[in-house]
């Protein structure tokens, strides 16, 4: 390496994660900003609470947030069992009959634009009731039922990656020493593939609760998850509660991947630990 | 030992079965079904009506099964220049929003794959972080800061280093940079995960030879990286065509990108034959870059190990 571009590569580096964290602070920042006018700094009166204040006396904002938790978890859940199936059936079954349909089912989407997954699942959602009476009109369910389709997606991509790359022979080995099947599968391969189902879970649920695009499509009147709401009130302008909102989902997003991202570290780091003292090496 | 996992897998008679079955099931019907329902009613006739759509399936009264395909749809969408022009614009937005995330994007994986082994993994959590944040909210930070009376032109009116506002918010350039803003780390991860398995001891054995380290690169680092380009490369371009949210809240309401045209086409016309068209469209055009992106996905993953 010379040393010009030893100067240059961690200076566009830099530049980069400048372009990606400068809006999100500059949102932190004014979300004590005392003005209303949410680009020009109240000196005076800054820093203040006060659109943390309104923002939990938002009767729309708590009610949608609390909506997008339970609709986000179901969904996460959902999606790590589903989503771990597939990842098994795509990485140990080896080659049976559907394979091939079941691995572009779960990579499409990945791929597709969430309009036409937003508008095909509606359309799915209202030849269905027609059809047979159910889902009863949009809401929850609805909204659910469209986030695991796309999110289990996401977790049979995360374990089939963690399979192929697995070390069989604890497995083998317990077989070898008389273990049954079924405790191989909870004692070694479910806990060896933890990690996976975790990120899979988080994931999924950040998903879920980013959506806007096929909620707004499969969502019912009375089902406006947080981002519905958000939306709506920003396309309508800038307000100051939504810097607020934006600076409390930003901390617990950067305080939870951290915490999981130390926790999988060090999982990760006694799992190889154990599994060199299991092996003799 | 192989035989014996087969085994155990086998003699989980149930187990089997069902994790093939269940999600498989659940795809089929979410996912397969609703596209055949797409594409069925693009052949339909618009009706004023719940749902909007005349039956393609009719059986007369001869009990003959009458299938009405009806070409008007896709006829229109030729026709009305609105369609056409979203069209290309939405591959033109796509195209260069994905050469601008990767010029950006790749100095900045080859900056985090040739860092230390404990500064990359901080590196690579700085990256991965805004991609767990809310999107919506992370464009909604752009408004604020491309407005008129934005943090932006502030900034530069207080330096006097312009005179008057410039204009930003709601044209293409704010599309622009809402689109790279957001894809970013799309392009950075495939990258890297491919420029940091590149074996260190070919660009010695360059150096030793005499090259020079611009010349290495461009015919040993590049040309090892383009599988990660390509994937990176599609990760940007699909969903960037299809965007809703970016042109919405920053774009001009003159020019729409057709992602917006479906939606307005669906939610404020009630014409669901002519979005459910649109939305064919829209995987017509995207089938190629789909079919790259598989290929380079399952050769990844070894699908076939």
């Amino acid at each position: 390496m010379t040393g010009r571009r030893a100067v240059l590569l961690p200076t566009i580096l830099a530049f980069g994660f400048a372009f990606l964290y400068v809006p999100i602070l500059t949102m932190v920042v004014y979300s004590f900003n005392a003005s209303r006018l949410v680009t020009v700094w109240d000196s005076v009166h800054s820093p203040t609470l006060k659109w943390y204040g309104q923002l939990f006396q938002s009767g729309q904002i708590m009610d949608a947030a609390w909506l997008s938790l339970k609709i986000a978890v179901m969904n996460a859940t959902g999606a790590v069992i589903l989503g771990t199936m597939a990842g098994f059936a795509l990485a140990r079954f080896g080659r049976f009959r559907g394979r091939g349909l079941l691995g572009a089912l779960t990579t499409a989407p990945l791929v597709l634009p969430e309009i036409i997954t937003g508008l095909s699942l509606l359309l799915l959602f209202v030849a269905l009731e027609q059809l047979i009476g159910w889902p009863a009109g949009r809401g929850v369910t609805t909204i659910t039922i469209a986030h695991i389709s796309f999110s289990l997606s996401y977790v049979a991509v995360i374990v089939q990656a963690r399979l192929v790359g697995f070390d069989e022979s604890l497995e083998e080995a317990a077989l070898d020493l008389g273990a049954r099947p079924a405790t191989v599968f909870l004692r070694i391969t479910l806990p060896l593939i933890a990690p996976a189902l975790l990120s899979g879970w988080l994931l999924s649920f950040t998903l879920s609760w980013d959506d806007v695009v096929i909620s707004q499509f499969v969502a019912g009147p009375g089902s406006s998850t947080l981002p519905m709401v958000i939306f709506s009130k920003v396309r309508l302008g800038v307000s100051p509660d939504v810097n607020a909102l934006a600076t409390l989902m930003v901390l617990l997003v950067a305080v939870g991947v951290v915490a999981s991202a130390l926790y999988l570290q060090s999982r990760e780091r006694r799992l190889a630990r154990e599994m060199r003292m299991a092996l003799g090496a | 030992m192989l035989q014996q996992l087969r085994q155990y897998f086998s003699v989980e008679r149930l187990g089997r079965p069902v994790a093939t079955a269940v999600p498989m099931l659940w795809l089929v019907l979410f996912f397969l079904v609703p596209f055949l329902i797409v594409l069925k009613i693009s052949f339909s006739e618009v009706l004023m009506a719940m749902p909007p759509y005349a039956p393609m399936f009719e059986w007369s009264h001869d009990m003959l099964l009458a299938i009405k395909l009806h070409l008007a749809n896709y006829h229109f969408l030729f026709t009305d220049p609105l369609y056409l022009d979203s069209f290309f614009y939405s591959i033109k937005v796509a195209t260069v929003s994905t050469l601008v995330c990767l010029l950006l994007g790749y100095p900045m994986a080859l900056a985090i794959a040739r860092a230390s082994a404990t500064r990359r993994s901080v590196l690579l959590m700085l990256v991965i972080l805004p991609f767990w944040t809310s999107f919506l909210l992370r464009i909604y930070a752009w408004i604020g800061l491309l407005k008129d009376d934005g943090l932006i032109n502030n900034a530069l009116l207080a330096l006097h280093l312009i005179h008057s506002p410039l204009v930003m918010a709601n044209t293409s350039f704010a599309v622009y940079i809402g689109i790279v803003y957001s894809y970013l780390p799309f392009m950075v991860l495939p990258l890297y995960a491919n420029l940091e398995k590149h074996d260190s001891t070919l660009l010695e054995a360059a150096a030793d030879l005499g090259a020079a380290p611009w010349k290495a690169f461009v015919r040993i680092t590049f040309p090892l990286s383009i599988p990660g380009v390509v994937a990176g490369a599609m990760l940007v371009f699909i969903p960037a065509v299809g965007e809703y949210v970016i042109p919405t809240l920053l774009g001009s309401a003159n020019q729409l990108m057709i992602g917006r045209v479906l939606s307005d086409e669906f939610f404020e016309n009630r014409d669901w034959p002519v979005a459910s068209a649109v939305a064919i469209l829209i995987l017509i055009v995207l089938l190629g870059p789909i079919v790259i992106f598989q290929r380079y996905r399952s050769r990844e993953l070894g699908a076939d190990a």
